[in-house]
C-alpha cells in the first residue's frame, strides 16, 4: 500500500489540510500536493485505464511525462479533460474524474479489450476496417468514434479568461532546475535581461530529492542560496507554474503559464500565453527517467525509480512499504537508499548489470540491502496493484529464479536528455554511446534570422548527468549566450566544490529479460497511454516498416498526448533491436510544439467573446440598434439589415422601407463605404492606371462610376470617382474594399509608378455618410437649407459643398437606387447629428431610415451589380456587359493586358443575366445552378422578392446569357425544377427618368 | 514566426505586423506585350530551395513595401532595402555571396 | 489628465486606468521629406520634424513621407491645413483626420504591461521611453501610441473601432491580471 508518512515532504504544508474528490469520494490532502501525491497517500493505486484494453494504469512519473493518470478535472463551465494529476495542484474542492472507463473505474467493460488482446495487434484498425466500404460510415466509424479518446469534450463555454503577454529578453534560460538556475545567475551577472521559465511549482528539480553537496550546502540549501542570489539582479526574471512549450523561428518562444490551476481566482486570468522573443535560447530542461520493458511493467506499483524519490522526499508520500528497486544504471541505488532513509522495506535491488554499481551500490550494500546483479524482472504479478515480482537471469529467457512478494517497484532504464526544445526549431541530435541517449549536436544547432546558432542546451538537457558536469555546463552555456548578445563576462566563474560520486556505466538494456519469448513480450508495455507493446514494435518490423516515423505510426507508439515521452526511445530500441540495425541509424522521431498540450483557451488569448473579433460601428450604430435594427455583418463592420417595427416581420419591414423609399423618400447610412482621398499633380494620371475607365477628364465638381480590375482583369472593386479640385479625387469602395483598395493603390505607387507625384489618404472614417433617397428627398433636404441642391446647381453626378443645416456637408448627387437620390457626408462627429436633422426634416415626407437588404433589391430592381455577389473573383467587366466601362483610349491600366486573353474574350463565357421566374409567387434560390442537359451552364447571384414590380427577381451568371434572352432556363434545387425566363438585368425604370429629376 | 527590419522606418517587427507580398523584381509587362511573356510575368515564380528575393509591406506600421533577400530553407534574413529599385544592391549580393559562396542564381 | 470633460468613458477599476478621449483635433500630412519641406513644415508648424519612430511638441512620424499633427490648443485643423499649404510648394496632403481616430489615455505605472499583452513591442522601459512613437497592431487592431509619461500613454486607432478598442484595453488592464515583469 502506499501511504503518508509521518514526516518528509518538502512541498507540502501539513498545517493547511485540503479536501477535493476523485470520482466523487473526498480525498485528504495539504497544501502543495499534486493530485498524483495526495491520491497515492491515499492508496489509490489505480487512477485510470488505458486507451485500448482498458487495463487498469496507476502513476507512472511525478511530472509532465506521466502517460497514465490524466483525469477530468472540474465541472460545468470549468470541465476540462486529459489533464495530468502529477502536474495539477489539488485545493479545496477540486473535482477530479478518471477516463476511458465505463460504467466505473473499478469495473470497466470495456477491459474486455484486455482479454482479446491478442486480436488487436498493431496495424489491427487498417487490417480490420478494410471492407466492405459501405462499413466504414455505418459500422466501422461510429464504433471507433465511440472508442476513441480518453476523456470527455466540454460541453459548456469556457468561463474563464485568458491571454496573451510578449516579452522580450536576450536571454530565455527553459527549466529550473539547478542548471537552469545556475545559468540564471551566471547570464544574470552579465547585466543581460534574463527570464527564466520552470513549468512546476518549485525550482530545483532533482536537486531537491537527490542527495548532493554543493560547496558544503546540500540540494535544497544550494537551490536557496542561488534563488537568494538571484533575487537580487533586477535584470533576472523566474517564472514558476509557466513552462517553456516551445521553441520557433527567429527566437520566438511559447511560456504557457498557469495562474488559476492551483488556486482559482476570478479577476486573474486562468492560462497567460508568453509570446517571447529572445535573442538566446538556454534549454536547461533537464532529463526524463526511460522505463524498462517487462511483462506486467504497467500494473498500477510500478514506478519511475526517480519517481519514488520525488513522492517520499518532495510530498512525505510511500508509493509502498515494500518496494522492489530494478535498474541498469546507478542512479536507482538512490532511490533504494532513500526508501531506506524513509525506513521503508527493500526486499531487492535487481540490476541487470553482471558486474553491478559503483559507489552508491556500495553504501546500499553497506545498509545491509539485498542486490542481484545479472538479474531482470520476468514478470510482474497483481491486477490493480503489485502483488510480487518473479526474478530471472537477465540473460536468460525469462525462467524465474524467484518470485518476492512487493507491494511496489521501482524502476530505472536510464536517462534521456529533454532535448525536445533544442529540437522543436531544427537543432540536430547526436548519439551518445556510453548513457545511451539522443543528446543536442553543438555543431547543428537551430539557426536564428543571422545564420547563427540560437539556443544552447545546459545541464542534464545537454547530457551532463553528473552534478558537476551538470553545473559547468549551465555556466559555460550561460556565458556563452551572454557573450553572443553582447554582454561577455570578464570574471572567471566562481567554482563549485561538488562531491564526486563514482558511478559505473549503465548498461543499454531496454528489455528483460534479453531473450524474453513472444508470451512476455506482448505483455511488456512501451506506450501506456496508447497500449504498444514490444511484441507491436516487432511485429511491424517484420512486416517491414523501417522508418520510425512509419512505425511510430503504425502502431501508434508514442501518438499519444504524452508524446512519446517515455516510450520513444526504448521503442526505437526495440525497433533498431528487431531491424538488427544501429539506434543513431534508425533515427527519432520529429519533436514538435508544444512540449506538453496547452488549452485552447491559452491559444485564443483573449480574443473570446464580445473581443473575439474587432466590430467597426458607424456615428448612428447606437441610433440603429435603439430604433430595433437587426445588424448584418459586412466586413468587420455591424450595418443594420432592416428595421422590423414591433410586430412586423423582416421581410414585411424590407417591403415597406423599400416602396416608403421609392414611394416617398428613404434615409441610409452609407458611412461603411470606403473614401480613399487621392492627391496630387499626377493623381489624373494614376487613376487613368487604376480604374478601368477614363478619370482623368472628369472635371472638378463632377462624379463618375469607377470600375476597378486587378491585373487578371478581373473585376476587383467600384465605387464612384468624385473630382474635388483640379488634383484631388475622391474615391468611394465598396465597404469590404476600404483597406484593400487603399492598399492596392499604395502597392502600385510605392513599387511600381513610384515616379508619380501622388499621395493618399484613407479618410472612411473621418465622414459620416448618409444617402436621402426618393422623389422627395430634394425636399428634405431643401427644408434644411444652406445649400442650393436644385436640378441645375447640383445635375445628376454632380458634387457640391456648404453648411447643410449648419453643418459642413459635401453631398454628391449619385444613386444606387435609381431614385432621386443625394449622400450627404458630413465629418463623423456630425453624423449623429445630421441623421437626426434628417430625420426631423424629412417627417412631414414621411422619410423612412433602411436597412441593408432594401438597399440590395432597389440595386438588384435597377440591375447595378455588387461586387462579391455578382462577381467571384473570375469575372470580367465584359463578363458583366460592363463593357462601356472599360476604356479602349488608354494605353495601359491595371487589367488591361489581362482581359484580353484569349479565354477571357472567347464565346461562351457566362454573362451577366436577369432572371423572370415563370411564377409570380416563387423566388429563386440564392446560388442555385442553371442546368441544361445536364450540365451546369451557370448560377444564380442575386435573388429577391421586388415589392416595386409585385414579383421575383434575379440577377444569374450563365453561359452566352445575352444570346438566351427570352429562354427558359431549368434550376433544379432539392428535387424541384424551378423555372425563369432570361431577361435584361434592368428591371425598372430602364430609361432612368426617376433619377433624372 | 520571422523578424524582419523595415528598412523605411527601422523597425525590427515580427511577421504579424507584415504581409508577404511574394517575389520581388518582377517586370510588369503590359498591352502588347505576347501571351506567354504575360503568363510568365503573371505566374511563373522562382521558388527556389534558397535565396529569395521578397516583396513585403509593413503594413502595421509605416505602410511602406520594402524587399527582403531570405534563405527559404534556414531562414536566414541577408538585408532588406528599399522596394523601389530593379534589383537588389550590390552590396547585399556581395553579402550574400560572402555567406553562400555555393550560390549561383541571380535574382 | 487633469481635465476630465475630455474624456467620454473612463474605466478605473482596473490597474490602469483607461480612458477614451473626446475628440483630438489632428491633421495627417504626407509630402516627400526633402530638405525645403521640412523647412516649410518647421515654419508652418514652429517645430521641427521629429525624428524617425518619435513624437515631439505634437507632430509624430508616421512614416518617411507621413506625419501626425496633433493641433495646438486655441487652433482649428483648418488653420493647420492652410499654413501648410501655403508653406510648403511641393505636392503633398494635409487632411483633417479628427473624426476618423479614436484616442485612448492609460494611466497607472504599469500602462506598459496593458499594451505587451496585445503588441508584440518591446516595451521595457529600456526600449520604450516618453517620446518614442510606435505604430503597431493591438490584438487584431492597427493602433500607435506613445507615452506621454513614465505612467501615461497615449494610444490612437480607427474610430469605427472606438468601444471594441476601449473594451479590449478595460479587459486587459483589470486587476490582478498584470504579469509585474516590465
Amino acid at each position: 500500500m502506499s501511504f503518508r508518512l509521518p514526516e518528509l515532504g518538502l512541498l507540502i504544508d501539513r498545517d493547511r489540510p485540503l479536501t477535493f474528490t476523485f470520482n466523487g469520494v473526498p480525498v485528504q490532502g495539504f497544501r502543495g500536493d499534486t493530485i498524483a501525491s495526495a491520491l497515492m497517500a491515499a492508496d489509490h493505486r489505480m487512477v485510470g485505464r488505458s486507451f485500448k484494453f482498458h487495463r487498469p494504469r496507476g502513476i507512472v512519473a511525478s511530472g509532465a511525462e506521466e502517460p497514465n493518470a490524466l483525469m477530468n478535472m472540474g465541472e460545468g463551465a470549468r470541465f476540462e479533460p486529459n489533464q495530468r494529476a502529477t502536474t495539477t495542484e489539488v485545493f479545496n474542492g477540486l473535482t477530479a474524474r478518471s477516463q476511458n472507463h465505463w460504467p466505473s473505474l473499478g469495473f470497466d467493460v470495456g477491459a474486455v479489450n484486455n482479454r482479446l488482446a491478442r486480436f488487436f495487434p498493431a496495424g489491427f484498425y487498417y487490417k480490420t476496417f478494410m471492407k466492405p466500404a459501405w462499413a466504414w460510415k455505418h459500422l466501422f466509424e461510429p464504433f471507433i468514434r465511440k472508442s476513441a479518446g480518453l476523456g470527455q469534450a466540454p460541453t459548456v463555454r469556457d468561463a474563464d479568461r485568458y491571454e496573451y503577454f510578449y516579452a522580450y529578453v536576450d536571454i530565455l534560460v527553459i527549466g529550473g532546475g539547478v542548471a537552469g538556475l545556475e545559468a540564471a545567475l551566471e547570464a544574470g551577472r552579465s547585466g543581460a535581461r534574463v527570464l527564466l521559465l520552470e513549468q512546476s511549482a518549485y525550482f530545483g528539480g532533482r536537486f531537491m530529492v537527490d542527495d548532493v553537496s554543493v560547496d558544503g550546502r546540500d540540494g535544497p540549501a544550494h537551490i536557496a542560496h542561488l534563488l537568494a542570489q538571484i533575487e537580487a539582479l533586477p535584470n533576472v526574471t523566474l517564472r514558476a507554474r509557466c513552462q517553456g512549450a516551445g521553441v520557433f523561428d527567429h527566437g520566438y518562444a511559447l511560456g504557457y503559464e498557469r495562474l488559476t490551476d492551483h488556486a482559482p481566482a476570478n479577476n486573474t486570468p486562468r492560462h497567460r500565453l508568453w509570446r517571447i522573443r529572445a535573442r538566446r535560447i538556454l534549454t536547461a530542461t533537464g532529463a526524463l527517467e526511460r522505463p524498462l520493458s517487462f511483462a506486467g511493467n504497467d500494473i498500477p506499483g510500478v514506478m519511475l525509480a526517480g519517481t519514488v524519490r520525488d513522492y517520499i522526499r518532495l510530498y512525505g508520500v510511500a508509493p509502498g512499504a515494500r518496494m522492489v528497486v530494478v535498474t541498469n544504471n546507478d542512479d536507482a541505488y538512490r532511490t533504494a537508499l532513500t526508501l531506506h532513509a524513509a525506513g521503508l522495506e527493500i526486499p531487492a535491488i535487481i540490476d541487470a548489470r553482471p558486474e553491478g554499481g559503483g559507489a552508491l551500490a556500495e553504501q546500499a550494500r553497506a545498509l545491509g540491502l539485498r542486490i542481484e546483479t545479472g538479474k531482470g524482472v520476468a514478470r510482474v504479478n497483481g491486477k490493480t496493484r503489485v502483488k510480487s515480482v518473479e526474478v530471472c537471469r537477465q540473460s536468460g529467457t525469462g525462467g524465474a529464479v524467484e518470485t518476492i512478494p512487493c507491494d511496489g517497484l521501482a524502476m530505472s532504464g536510464g536517462f534521456s536528455p529533454v532535448v525536445h526544445l533544442w529540437s522543436h526549431c531544427g537543432g540536430k541530435l547526436a548519439w551518445d554511446g556510453a548513457n545511451a541517449m539522443f543528446v543536442p549536436d553543438l555543431a547543428r544547432p537551430p539557426t536564428n534570422q543571422n545564420g547563427e546558432g540560437f539556443v544552447i542546451p545546459a545541464g542534464s538537457a545537454f547530457g551532463a548527468l553528473q552534478t558537476e558536469a551538470c553545473i559547468q555546463s549551465a555556466v559555460v552555456a550561460a556565458r556563452q549566450a551572454a557573450d553572443e548578445v553582447g554582454r561577455s563576462i570578464k570574471e572567471e566563474a566562481a567554482p563549485r566544490a561538488v562531491r564526486r560520486i563514482s558511478e559505473h556505466p549503465m548498461a543499454p538494456i531496454w528489455h528483460m529479460p534479453a531473450r524474453a519469448p513472444y508470451r512476455l513480450r506482448a505483455q511488456s508495455f512501451l506506450d501506456f497511454q496508447n497500449d504498444v507493446k514490444v511484441s507491436d514494435i516487432d511485429l511491424a518490423a517484420r512486416e517491414g516498416f523501417e522508418s520510425v516515423e512509419h512505425t511510430k505510426r503504425y502502431t501508434t507508439l508514442g501518438m499519444a498526448t504524452d508524446q512519446g515521452k517515455l516510450s520513444n526511445i526504448n521503442g526505437l530500441a526495440v525497433l533498431a533491436g528487431a531491424l538488427d540495425a544501429e539506434i543513431p541509424t534508425v533515427g527519432t522521431t520529429t519533436f514538435r510544439p508544444p512540449y506538453t498540450p496547452i488549452s485552447l483557451g491559452a491559444i485564443a488569448g483573449e480574443a473570446a467573446g464580445p473581443l473575439f473579433k474587432p466590430t467597426r460601428k458607424t456615428a448612428i450604430d447606437g441610433w440603429h440598434e435603439s430604433h430595433g435594427a437587426i445588424f448584418e455583418p459586412v466586413a468587420d463592420w455591424r450595418r443594420p439589415y432592416a428595421y422590423p417595427q414591433a410586430g412586423e416581420s423582416t421581410q414585411g419591414a424590407i417591403t415597406r422601407e423599400i416602396l416608403a423609399t421609392r414611394g416617398a423618400v428613404g434615409l441610409f447610412d452609407a458611412s461603411t463605404l470606403g473614401k480613399i482621398i487621392v492627391k496630387g499633380p499626377d493623381a489624373g494620371r494614376f487613376l487613368d492606371l487604376i480604374y478601368t475607365n477614363m478619370m482623368s477628364t472628369l472635371k472638378p465638381g463632377k462624379c463618375r462610376y469607377g470600375l476597378m480590375c486587378n491585373e487578371n482583369g478581373f473585376v476587383m472593386d467600384d465605387g464612384v470617382v468624385a473630382r474635388l479640385d483640379d488634383d484631388t479625387f475622391l474615391c468611394h469602395t465598396t465597404t469590404g474594399g476600404a483597406e484593400r483598395i487603399h492598399a492596392h493603390m499604395e502597392e502600385w505607387l510605392q513599387t511600381e509608378w513610384w515616379d508619380l507625384k501622388v499621395f493618399t489618404a484613407n479618410l472612411t472614417e473621418q465622414f459620416t455618410q448618409i444617402a436621402v433617397v426618393g422623389p422627395r428627398a430634394r425636399h428634405v433636404l431643401e427644408a434644411l437649407g444652406g445649400v442650393d441642391v436644385s436640378r441645375e446647381a447640383l445635375p445628376f453626378m454632380g458634387v457640391t459643398g456648404g453648411k447643410l443645416g449648419g453643418i459642413d456637408a459635401r453631398i454628391f448627387r449619385i444613386s444606387f437606387s435609381g431614385e432621386l437620390s443625394f449622400e450627404v457626408a458630413v465629418p463623423t462627429s456630425q453624423g449623429l447629428l445630421m441623421w437626426n436633422l434628417l430625420l426631423q426634416a424629412g417627417a412631414a415626407h414621411g422619410i423612412t431610415p433602411y436597412g441593408t437588404e432594401a438597399l440590395h433589391v432597389m440595386r438588384a430592381e435597377k440591375g447595378f451589380v455588387v461586387v462579391g455577389d455578382e462577381t467571384d473573383g473570375t469575372v470580367t467587366p465584359h463578363d458583366l456587359g460592363m463593357g462601356w466601362a472599360v476604356s479602349k483610349k488608354k494605353k495601359d491600366f491595371i487589367g488591361k493586358r489581362g482581359m484580353q486573353r484569349s479565354f477571357l474574350t472567347a464565346r461562351g463565357r457566362k454573362q451577366l443575366v436577369g432572371l423572370r421566374t415563370l411564377s409570380d409567387t416563387e423566388k429563386l434560390p440564392e446560388c442555385a445552378h442553371a442546368v441544361e442537359g445536364g450540365k451546369a451552364i451557370g448560377h444564380v447571384t442575386s435573388t429577391y422578392f421586388s415589392p416595386t414590380l409585385g414579383h421575383p427577381i434575379a440577377m444569374a451568371l450563365i453561359r452566352g446569357g445575352r444570346a438566351r434572352m427570352g429562354e427558359v432556363l431549368d434550376f433544379p434545387v432539392g428535387g424541384k425544377v424551378h423555372k425563369a425566363r432570361v431577361v435584361d438585368p434592368v428591371f425598372y425604370d430602364k430609361e432612368g427618368a426617376r433619377q433624372n429629376v | 514566426m520571422l523578424l524582419l527590419t523595415c528598412p523605411y522606418c527601422g523597425v525590427e517587427g515580427e511577421e504579424t505586423e507584415f504581409h508577404n507580398g511574394g517575389e520581388a523584381h518582377l517586370k510588369r509587362v503590359g498591352d502588347g506585350s505576347s501571351d506567354a511573356d504575360f503568363t510568365a510575368y503573371m505566374f511563373e515564380r522562382k521558388n527556389p530551395r534558397g535565396i529569395v528575393f521578397e516583396r513585403w509591406r509593413h503594413v502595421y506600421g509605416c505602410g511602406k513595401w520594402f524587399h527582403a533577400a531570405r534563405c527559404a530553407v534556414t531562414l536566414e534574413v541577408f538585408g532588406t532595402y528599399s522596394a523601389q529599385t530593379s534589383e537588389p544592391p550590390a552590396d547585399l549580393i556581395a553579402k550574400i555571396r560572402a555567406k553562400r559562396p555555393e550560390w549561383e542564381a541571380t535574382p | 489628465m487633469s481635465d476630465l470633460l475630455s474624456f467620454s468613458e473612463i474605466d478605473g477599476s482596473g490597474e490602469v486606468l483607461v480612458a477614451m478621449q473626446r475628440r483630438v483635433p489632428m491633421v495627417t500630412l504626407k509630402a516627400e521629406p526633402t530638405k525645403p519641406t521640412r523647412a516649410a513644415i518647421k515654419r508652418a508648424l514652429g517645430t521641427p520634424v521629429p525624428a524617425p519612430r518619435t513624437i515631439a511638441n505634437g507632430v509624430a512620424w508616421m512614416a518617411p513621407d507621413e506625419w501626425l499633427i496633433m493641433v495646438p490648443e486655441g487652433q482649428t485643423p483648418q488653420a493647420v491645413i492652410g499654413r501648410l499649404t501655403a508653406e510648403i510648394k511641393a505636392p503633398m496632403l494635409a487632411v483633417d483626420v479628427s473624426d476618423a481616430r479614436a484616442v485612448f489615455t492609460l494611466k497607472g505605472n504599469k500602462a506598459r504591461e496593458v499594451l505587451a499583452k496585445g503588441a508584440p513591442v518591446d516595451l521595457s522601459p529600456t526600449a520604450f521611453t516618453p517620446g518614442d512613437f510606435r505604430r503597431t497592431r493591438l490584438g487584431q487592431v492597427a493602433v500607435a501610441f506613445w507615452m506621454e509619461a513614465e505612467d501615461e500613454i497615449t494610444l490612437v486607432c480607427f474610430a469605427s473601432l472606438k468601444q471594441f478598442m476601449f473594451d479590449w484595453l478595460v479587459n486587459a488592464a483589470q486587476k490582478s491580471s498584470l504579469p509585474a515583469f516590465l
